[in-house]
């Protein structure tokens, strides 16, 4: 298994660009997620690492080599596509075995190794099934099979459960990780689902018209968005947006948003125009007392929490508050934020700014 | 607007039973939400009201009309459905005048006119209403579709899945969007999902399917909180409620076959010991999968726990459900 690094990759196709000067690194042995809205690069991204297109520049290291301009054939690597690329008329055992055939296995290892594999997925049983009737999951599985079979350096996988209705992909995704967890493949996974990504990844970059936006461990990136693009993309719902026009300077630790005064965390980089406060709604409290007012528009019920949607002067503003608390459509309350959560953002760059409680995260890159 | 009344209804194609004895009353002015996995029934029962199919027994009325023998036309429904159908050789606004352009409705243009404004306002699609359909994205269509039966007054409006086809940013406004159109109009709507967080955050009343029969009626909360079987609660609760025998913990009441427990039923730091095998950090909240006497249990955690995998939790069931070895609720 390998490390896999990215530096200052770019892809042009004709005049597009689809992936601007990127940089990061996968570690050996991570589940790695590439994040970000159709279109943005992830896939033009994965596929550079297969060696399915050639970066127009920058370089690729896999397992400390570089093979940028190398073909797919000569990188090592296990392409899962979006499901069910099978053999349709061979069986399970025959879609399993086919890759190590192909390179030249003799056949008393192949059958060994496909016996490991088919342990590993729990479809020894299923074996000599034409894929035909196979369910969706075991298809998925042998699917899986015909990339681990070939003890490749890194999975790199394209929405592979794109295809899947929500409870059964709930289930897979679980699976998948597990099968991670116990094989330690170093593993890139392409999706749109930001919860998927929080899910399933020990990383995440965050793409956004081919620039990588943000990189870093989930709960990082949730907490602190280094844009506005990734504190609205990650979170569901996203982050609350309070724009407003203002000056926020070094060693500031409140923001003024028209009358109300907010605290935030101490600033470490001044701006002044227009700006943005980002609260997530979790962090946002209905209390009687505070002075900042918002008229409730909606509640809707979720089990253990209620998410309700007030207008504020600043637009809406949606709060994630437990399911046992009453609101009433109509009625005006007060609105309190915590502090050390908040985010400032500044529009002209669509950065945060830097403070001191999101500085270690963002100075990481 | 007017009351839905579906009285002993059953259904069957062939051999195949769809609906069976389904009795269920979609009061005036309320937002009832069908809710059951794929072949439960829920399309079925919209059909019913439509008028699209017949009962093979039972009967359908509303308005306290029946509907025995009348047409789809005959019925005053507006009916959006999961793929979207319009006109493609007409514009967005053309799209959304159609239905009251009827002859019978005979509506002035000024009225049409507005009627198209406000509509094309809520659905976000303002900026496209001189717009053939067909250069439109499929969500813009689906809004276009829902468009259409907003802009007329119906008896009732039955959806079946109109969000699906939705990017989930677009779905999440939409809900919002059409409860308060439902909460402001007084209008009534039978909506068919397969999505809890529709069923949970837009209805009124939520009815769940399960092979062709109604098995709970009730507000979100009552569904959640008090389910009469362990298929009622699997409905409903992300991450799902963990079923382990009963006799796992200890203090099953007599007759309990299996332990119900909702992630926030599972209380940390007291009881006995289970182990941390993965953390999922969501960021509002964080997954615990746990290992408890060889059992799978997921619940959830403050979101900057520092526990890891491989530490020791130590938990207890706190009011939990309890099911006989049927599946219903005994406790």
């Amino acid at each position: 298994m390998a490390q896999i690094r990215i530096e200052n990759v770019r892809k042009d196709f004709g005049t597009f660009n689809a992936v601007k000067s990127s940089t990061f690194t996968i570690e050996d042995g991570e589940f790695f997620m590439l994040l970000g809205p159709s279109g943005c690069g992830k896939t033009t991204t994965l596929r550079m690492m297969a060696g399915l297109e050639l970066p127009t520049s920058g370089e690729i290291y896999i397992d400390g080599e570089e093979v940028g301009q190398k073909p797919a054939s000569q990188r090592d690597i296990a392409f899962v596509f979006q499901m069910f690329a099978l053999y349709p008329h061979m069986n399970v055992r025959k879609n399993i075995s086919y890759p190590l055939l192909s390179q030249g296995m003799a056949r008393p290892q192949v059958r060994k190794k496909v016996a490991e594999v088919a342990e590993i997925l729990g479809i020894t049983d299923i074996l000599e099934r034409p894929v035909g009737g196979l369910s969706g999951g075991d298809r998925q599985r042998v699917a899986l099979g015909r990339a681990i079979v070939r003890n490749p350096k890194a999975f790199l996988m394209d929405e592979p459960l794109g295809a899947l209705d929500a409870e059964f992909r709930q289930h897979m995704s679980e699976e998948l990780r597990a099968l991670h967890d116990r094989m330690g493949a170093t593993t890139v996974y392409v999706t749109h689902d930001q919860l998927e990504a929080m899910q399933m990844g020990d990383k995440i970059v965050v793409m956004n018209h081919g620039v990588v936006e943000q990189f870093g461990v989930p709960q990082d990136i949730y907490d602190w968005p280094a844009t506005r693009f990734v504190a609205q993309f990650i979170g569901s719902p996203s982050m609350n947006f309070l724009e407003f026009n203002g000056t926020v300077g070094n060693g500031a630790e409140h923001v003024s948003l028209g009358e109300t005064r907010f605290a935030v965390p101490r600033q470490l980089a001044g701006a002044s125009g227009a700006l943005t406060l980002g609260v997530r709604p979790e962090h946002v409290h209905l209390s009687d007392a505070a002075s900042y007012r918002g008229e409730i528009i909606a509640s809707e019920y979720l089990g253990t929490t209620q998410i309700v949607t007030l207008k504020t002067a600043h637009g809406q503003v949606k709060a994630r508050i437990p399911s046992h608390v009453p609101v009433q459509v109509g009625e005006s309350t007060g609105l309190d934020f915590d502090a050390r959560t908040l985010s400032v953002f500044d529009n002209a760059s669509n950065l945060a700014l830097i403070s001191e409680t999101n500085r270690e995260v963002l100075d990481h890159g | 607007m007017a009351e839905v009344i579906l009285d002993n209804v059953s259904k069957s194609f062939g051999t195949n039973t769809a609906l069976a004895d389904v009795s269920m009353t979609v009061p005036d002015g309320s937002f009832v939400v069908l809710l059951g996995p794929t072949g439960a029934g829920k399309t079925t029962t919209l059909r019913m009201v439509s008028g699209l199919d017949k009962p093979s027994k039972g009967s359908v009325s509303i308005g306290g009309r029946s509907m025995a023998g009348l047409t789809p036309a005959q019925r005053d429904v507006a009916m959006v459905f999961q793929q979207y159908s319009l006109y493609p050789h007409l514009t967005v606004r053309e799209n959304l005048e159609f239905p009251l352009k009827s002859p019978i409705l005979r509506t002035p243009k000024a009225e049409i006119a507005r009627k198209v404004g406000e509509v094309a306002e809520i659905l976000q699609i303002s900026h496209k209403l001189d717009n053939k359909a067909t250069a439109l994205s499929g969500g813009e269509m689906q809004r276009v579709s829902i468009g259409r039966a907003l802009v007329r007054n119906p008896a009732v409006y039955l959806m079946d899945e109109p969000l699906s086809s939705l990017d989930a940013k677009l779905r999440s406004d939409l809900r919002i969007e059409l409860k308060s159109i439902q909460a402001n109009s007084g209008a009534t709507i039978l909506y068919v999902t397969h999505d809890q967080v529709e069923a949970m955050t837009m209805a009124t009343h939520v009815g769940v399917l399960d092979k062709g029969r109604l098995v709970q009626f009730g507000t979100p909360r009552e569904i959640y909180e008090n389910p009469v079987s362990i298929y009622v609660a699997s409905r409903l609760g992300q991450p799902r409620i963990n079923l382990v025998p009963a006799d796992v913990f200890g203090g099953a009441p007599e007759g309990a076959a299996t332990i119900g427990l909702r992630p926030e039923q599972i209380m940390q730091g007291e009881g006995e010991e289970s182990f941390v095998e993965r953390v999922e950090h969501l960021g509002d909240q964080t997954q615990l999968h746990l290992k408890f006497k060889s059992h799978d249990l997921i619940t959830v955690t403050d979101a900057h726990t520092a526990l890891t995998h491989g530490d020791v939790v130590k938990i207890q069931p706190q009011n939990p459900y309890y099911f006989d070895a049927t599946g219903a609720r005994i406790a």
